[in-house]
């Protein structure tokens, strides 16, 4: 189960109301290499892991993606939450607006909803280790292009420490592939 | 404009609370993939500590983080600021 602490996992400042750079950043509460996606994917993928250290990173890296996901909603929130009518019409938030209000929603940047088809769970440890590495690098590439289109130096700074936390879970989901590859072969016979 | 609701000691200690936090989430990873790694286990178990405490120190002054804590009448653990609603700008 889960255990809720109320506080998160790093903490959001945001300096100016800005709804087209929200728009933008929503791309990691909703979108295909967004922190959802990897929540699940990673918790739906714990079931056929063999080797108690890959049960035990995917658990905590799913876990603490949900703690990102907090983390991106809340730039979100504070980007357009005292944002006037005024600030959002015109700018790409306003369609999102219409439907969603302030609140954030699962959709990518350009509006298109989550879906499940974004992750995959194999039933084979070395698949879904592969792509665990390849969706950490995606999402760190997304942060990048979102740090190029920031100019708010809180946003920015959020940014760069999620992006970091990519590059740790990339080197560690590496180290368990090597720990599930060598239990394999160990039990291979000839 | 929102009254701030949280002192300035509170967000300080909020604050620390989140750094042990946090690095205790960098040790268990590491730790997943180095289980024997005693110098890791040292840092973990001495961050442990430490977060325990300050944990103990803020839910008895500010209410629960955490709803497997005790309260007193009324249930503070439902008691504004969440964390979305937390200015780290003003400090």
């Amino acid at each position: 189960m889960w255990l809720y602490e109320k506080k998160l996992q790093y903490p959001v400042r945001v300096n100016t109301t800005n709804p087209a750079l929200a728009q933008m950043i929503i791309e990691q509460f909703g979108g295909a290499d967004g922190e959802l996606s990897a929540g699940i994917r990673y918790l739906t993928q714990r079931w056929t892991m063999p080797t108690n250290q890959g049960k035990a990173i995917l658990t905590d890296i799913g876990t603490e993606e949900l703690a990102h996901w907090e983390i991106i909603g809340t730039i979100v929130w504070k980007l357009v939450k005292d944002a006037s009518i005024d600030q959002i019409k015109g700018t790409p938030f306003e369609a999102h607006y219409v439907n969603h209000g302030k609140s954030p929603y699962p959709h990518d940047a350009s509006g298109v909803p989550w879906v499940a088809a974004y992750i995959n769970s194999k039933g084979d440890p070395i698949a879904d280790l592969h792509e665990n590495m390849a969706a950490e690098q995606k999402a760190r590439a997304t942060y990048e292009w979102l740090i190029n289109v920031s100019d708010d130096p809180g946003v920015i700074d959020a940014l760069r420490f999620l992006r970091e936390r990519e590059i740790v879970h990339f080197q560690r989901f590496g180290e368990a592939l090597r720990i599930v590859q060598e239990e394999l072969d160990r039990k291979k016979y000839y | 404009m929102e009254v701030d609701i949280m002192s300035r000691e509170q967000k300080l200690l909020l604050l620390e609370i989140m750094e042990y936090s946090f690095a205790l989430v960098e040790t268990n990873l590491y730790l997943d993939t180095h289980p024997y790694d005693e110098r890791a286990l040292k840092l973990h178990n001495s961050y442990s500590q430490k977060y325990n405490e300050l944990l103990s120190l803020y839910e008895a002054k500010y209410g629960p983080l955490r709803y497997t804590q005790m309260s007193g009448c009324p249930w503070a653990y439902i008691n504004d600021p969440w964390p979305w609603e937390i200015d780290f700008n003003v400090i």
